[in-house]
């Protein structure tokens, strides 16, 4: 049943792309049917009417934009279906495709894991498609296709299914390489920028690099065990050395899919290159997908795990999260600041597993299920909270055009339900409570603090040293994402067309968003329920539940025991509205001294402008002093001056550019040697048809000496 | 019955803040050699604030409206889950020590949003520093909870506190260091002097005011109590995390009135060296404070560290 439903998702997402593919294609498709109908119109003498009554070009339009996204959400709802369906049940079901090599079937399976990331795609996807269908409207007049942006939506969704679904190294490298090359058109879907063919194509590089890593780490696998059905896989005996080859090739192709630093500095270019629905399946969910692959390539494929991996993904994990958070501090731009806050967030998913793996190995089962379940569920609420805020940002975009936060201001009075929204978005991901980002980074101290059941001296102090980290963390995401309300949405407009915003006019486009915001807090309030049904993922994967979940209730969130630590966030949520409610009621409704309006006081100074504002740079400027050595930055005093001795200067310009070192690191040095190879064995191509035929003949002279 | 007494000793909490806040007052105008007001003197402060009619500047949204309302009852939350009188109340069950760390975040997320909403410099200025300084302090914080929580094995405030004092008076490096440290950062959390100067206006320097700027009559009433619940918190923790002792473990009348003795006499003697240290220090630059919660920060890692390679026995 869950499989069936599971294939359905993956069928209608393939149909909403081929359905794409006929807008714009009106007369084509009028003059097919027109064909195919003259054939046989005496049966239905009515038809030709009512094809008429579809086809009028206004109303083609419409279903044609709206149809691909109707097929979606479809899709989603039957992927959110079959994951529950498989993660409540515990079932594991498979089955066989008809396609593939004769001598390579594609297998399909699914089991508690994959129908778990199942719902982590299918819920933002609904969302995107409630969205979408207003979203697109602004590319139906300008010189882009909606078909090709339909084609390859329906396509990355069915590849990011198919990753979910495969049972066998074949299927799920083809489904992954469809995921990542759709995903390089939509990358470049505004192609005219050169910014964005930059983008896309560091995409595609980095994608392709990683996928190589990924089909060598199933290859070291494959060659011990003859054989790419995942069944074989999991029986295979390796060598401490070859199974640590096959992790690291492992995590290196998944981590750098998940972005994580140092080889994140594909990500911030790429997601925000996309359309903003887009970008928000890409940082909510497609980052969700390389996560899936790595927690099932390390704990379900590889038959060994040594605490060593563990700590490495410790540590990436914890360093991730700190640069990306930092990085993500100093971007101007609001859609590249939620990309990089996405490499913060895995990097926090990547701690928690990292955690989990070192429990593991030690023998601790319980503490490991918790550090995965907290893993998971930072998944789940991640892609809620930034799907929500990708398509906030989309929405502000939509209806500004602006993405720099530096003309933004004062928006929450021009847009107040979407300003809502996105402080919901806001509250979430810096971890406040009783949100649900709070959830699963509490669960993840929580796990931190059991450190000391650890035999070993060394990790014992190695992990509070990463709870440090993340610490700093959550803390450093609360000013980031203060700095992003307040600077955008509270104030004063910065700019004209600011001031001039107005709220979005299609209702669906502020759906998609609320019903993301509902269930971010839902999730914050009532974990409980969510984090008995990943029970079932823990147990598949590393034999073991968590029974104390719930030992006082459904109310409470016990993870380890009641004594040791309690939440109980719908206690909470009560809590604050009923003294928030008593104060008002108090001092408001029982005095009844309504507020005046006047001119703001500003310590006397008096005429306020806009510029007067702190800017999104100035509010992390002493963040920015405080971490200096992290950043690579730029700063440039640009004098205009006239006069005699050009002395009196008329107007100065101040630059300042914040840079990623790990552009200047890794990437330019990389990109830079890359560069020089090609050029040295360049020198081969001379041009030249006689050295190329002397080349062919010492070749042939060379294989008959080694044939003889 | 133990509900009952948990919201008691909320009310009290609450209560009691604005006169913890007088008598610190009193105590730095003796140091200085000045005539002290009654400590009395907020409460009167926060009547004549309920009773003026509130300005709201014209830009400002809803949220400037919330704001205070939010920002007192996550303050009260936080007040509840502390033991103040007696341990082994249910509140402490709602949410632990990590919880009430999120409850100060989510008060200053508001706060720090209120400060912008109007679009003054001002307000972004305090908006900022405010962010930056907590963002260095709460990192030190929560390590200094995770080395009691670590030593104690649970990060439930009330049965931590017991842990104290079953075990009895034993001399912990990581307690020492981790007091230290809450010490450090309670005074940058609740805006007092080295870091920010509560009783100034003085433009440049000012953070927590720079802020709350804009708000008058109720409004600013709650923020003003708020704050002073807060300063009550963290003298709160820093007595009763580490010198419990007095604290009634059950709820009979002779137990609980030894209970607020204690606490009493605990607050006034920290208020004393609170007072003496603001008389004795001058307020820092803006960059110095960095500095100074690094110090908070690595005074922490190492209390964690001593208590894993000292203390943890297996």
């Amino acid at each position: 049943m869950s499989l069936f439903l599971a294939h359905l998702s993956v069928l209608t997402a393939l149909l909403s792309s081929l359905v794409a593919l006929a807008y714009g294609q009106r007369t084509g498709l009028l003059r097919a049917i027109d064909s195919v109908l003259s054939q046989d119109s005496r049966h239905y003498p009515d038809l030709p009417a009512r094809v008429d009554y579809l086809f009028a070009p206004d109303r083609f339009a419409r279903i044609a934009r709206i149809a691909p996204f109707v097929l979606l959400a479809f899709s989603g709802a039957a992927a959110t279906l079959a994951g529950s369906i498989a993660l409540l049940g515990g079932t594991v079901d498979q089955s066989t495709l008809p396609f593939g090599l004769p001598w390579l079937i594609w297998h399909t399976r699914i089991d508690p894991l994959s129908g778990f990331f199942l719902g982590v795609l299918g819920v933002p996807l609904i969302a995107v498609s409630l969205f979408g269908p207003g979203y697109v409207r602004e590319f139906e007049q300008g010189k882009y296709s909606l078909a090709v942006l339909g084609f390859f939506t329906g396509l990355f969704v069915a590849g990011m299914e198919g990753v979910l679904l495969a049972d066998d190294a074949f299927f799920f490298v083809v489904a992954w390489e469809v995921m990542s090359v759709a995903s390089y058109f939509l990358v470049t879907f505004q192609h005219e920028h050169a910014a964005n063919r930059r983008a896309g194509f560091l995409y595609l590089l980095m994608a392709e690099i990683g996928a190589i890593a990924i089909i060598l780490a199933f290859g070291v696998l494959a060659s011990f065990s003859g054989g790419f059905n995942f069944d074989v896989l999991r029986d295979v005996a390796l060598s401490p050395s070859w199974a640590s080859v096959a992790f690291v090739l492992g995590l290196l192709g998944f981590g750098m899919k998940a972005g994580l630093v140092p080889l994140h500095a594909w990500l911030p270019e790429a997601h925000p290159a996309a359309p903003s629905h887009i970008s928000a399946l890409m940082s909510g969910v497609m980052l969700k997908v390389a996560i899936y692959g790595f927690i099932r390539f390390t704990l379900d494929l590889l038959p060994t795990l040594f605490w060593q991996w563990g700590v490495l993904v410790l540590i990436l994990g914890a360093g991730s999260a700190l640069l990306g958070i930092l990085y993500a501090l100093q971007q101007q731009n609001l859609k590249r600041l939620l990309a990089y806050s996405s490499v913060e967030n895995v990097g926090i998913i990547f701690s928690a597993l990292g955690l989990s793996m070192i429990f593991f190995s030690n023998g601790l089962k319980p503490l490991a299920a918790l550090g995965l379940l907290a893993a998971l569920l930072h998944c789940l609420n991640h892609a809620l909270f930034k799907s929500l805020l990708f398509l906030g940002a989309g929405a502000i975009l939509h209806q500004t055009h602006e993405q720099s936060l530096e003309n933004m201001g004062g928006l929450i009075h021009r847009m107040p339900k979407m300003a809502a929204l996105f402080l919901i978005g806001s509250l979430s991901i810096s971890a406040l409570p009783p949100f649900n980002g709070f959830v699963s980074e509490w669960l993840i101290f929580q796990a931190a603090l059991q450190a000391g059941a650890i035999p070993s001296g060394v990790l014992r102090s190695m992990i509070p040293a990463a709870t440090a980290v993340l610490a700093l963390t959550s803390a450093l995401a609360a000013a980031c994402f203060v700095k992003v309300y307040g600077v955008a949405f509270l104030g004063l407009p910065r700019s004209r067309h600011i001031a001039r915003a107005t709220e979005v006019r299609y209702p669906d486009m502020l759906a998609g968003p609320a019903l993301l915001a509902a269930l971010c807090v839902l999730l914050g309030v009532l974990p409980t329920p969510f984090i008995n049904a990943l029970s079932g993922v823990t147990g598949q994967l590393l034999g073991e539940t968590l029974p104390g979940v719930s030992a006082l209730g459904w109310l409470w969130l016990t993870p380890v025991a009641p004594e040791v630590a309690a939440y109980a966030p719908p206690l909470v949520l009560a809590g604050i509205l009923g003294v928030g409610w008593l104060c008002y009621y108090l001092l408001y409704r029982r005095t009844g001294l309504e507020p005046r309006r006047a001119d703001p006081w500003d310590c006397g100074f008096g005429g306020l402008s806009a510029q007067m504002q702190y800017t999104s740079g100035a509010f992390s400027m002493p963040i920015r002093r405080i971490f200096q050595p992290v950043f690579a930055l730029r700063e440039a005093l640009e004098e205009q001056t006239e006069g005699p001795g050009q002395h009196r200067v008329v107007r100065l310009r101040y630059h300042f550019q914040v840079l990623d070192r790990a552009w200047l690191f890794l990437y330019e040095p990389a990109g830079f040697a890359v560069t020089r190879l090609a050029r040295w064995a360049g020198r081969l191509q001379t041009g030249n048809i006689r050295t190329y035929l002397g080349y062919s003949f010492f070749t042939l002279l060379i294989l008959l000496w080694v044939v003889s | 019955m133990a509900w009952l007494l948990a919201l008691f000793e909320t009310l009290l909490f609450i209560g009691a803040a604005p006169l913890l806040a007088g008598w610190i007052k009193r105590v730095k105008c003796r140091l200085q050699n000045r005539k002290a007001p009654s400590v009395f003197q907020p409460y009167r402060d926060l009547r004549k604030l309920y009773r003026k009619q509130p300005i709201l500047p014209e830009p400002a949204s809803w949220i400037f409206r919330a704001a205070p309302y939010i920002v007192f009852a996550s303050t009260v939350l936080s007040a509840a889950i502390v033991p103040l009188v007696a341990v082994n109340l249910p509140t402490a069950q709602v949410a632990d020590m990590i919880v009430l760390a999120g409850f100060l975040a989510l008060g200053r997320f508001f706060l720090v949003l209120a400060g912008m909403d109007i679009g003054t410099a001002f307000g972004g200025m305090g908006s900022s520093r405010e962010m930056t300084i907590s963002s260095l302090a709460e990192p030190a914080m929560l390590m200094a909870v995770f080395t009691l929580a670590m030593s104690a094995h649970t990060t439930n405030l009330s049965q931590a506190m017991n842990y104290v004092l079953d075990t009895g008076v034993v001399l912990r490096p990581s307690f020492v260091f981790a007091m230290l440290s809450l010490m450090l950062v309670a005074i940058a959390e609740t805006g007092r002097i080295p870091v920010d100067n509560p009783a100034t206006h003085l433009e440049l320097t000012m953070i927590h005011e720079a802020m709350i700027l804009e708000y008058s009559g109720r409004f600013l009433a709650l923020l003003e109590w708020a704050s002073q619940i807060k300063l009550m918190l963290y003298g709160v923790l820093v007595a009763n995390v580490f010198f419990p002792w007095g604290v009634a473990q059950e709820f009979t009348l002779p137990a609980l009135g030894m209970g607020l003795a204690a606490i009493t006499l605990k607050l006034g003697l920290l208020a004393i060296v609170l007072g003496l240290s603001e008389v004795l220090f001058a307020k820092m630059r803006i960059f110095r404070v960095q500095e100074y919660l690094s110090f908070a920060f690595l005074l922490s890692v190492l209390g964690m560290l001593s208590h894993i390679i000292l203390e943890a026995q297996r």
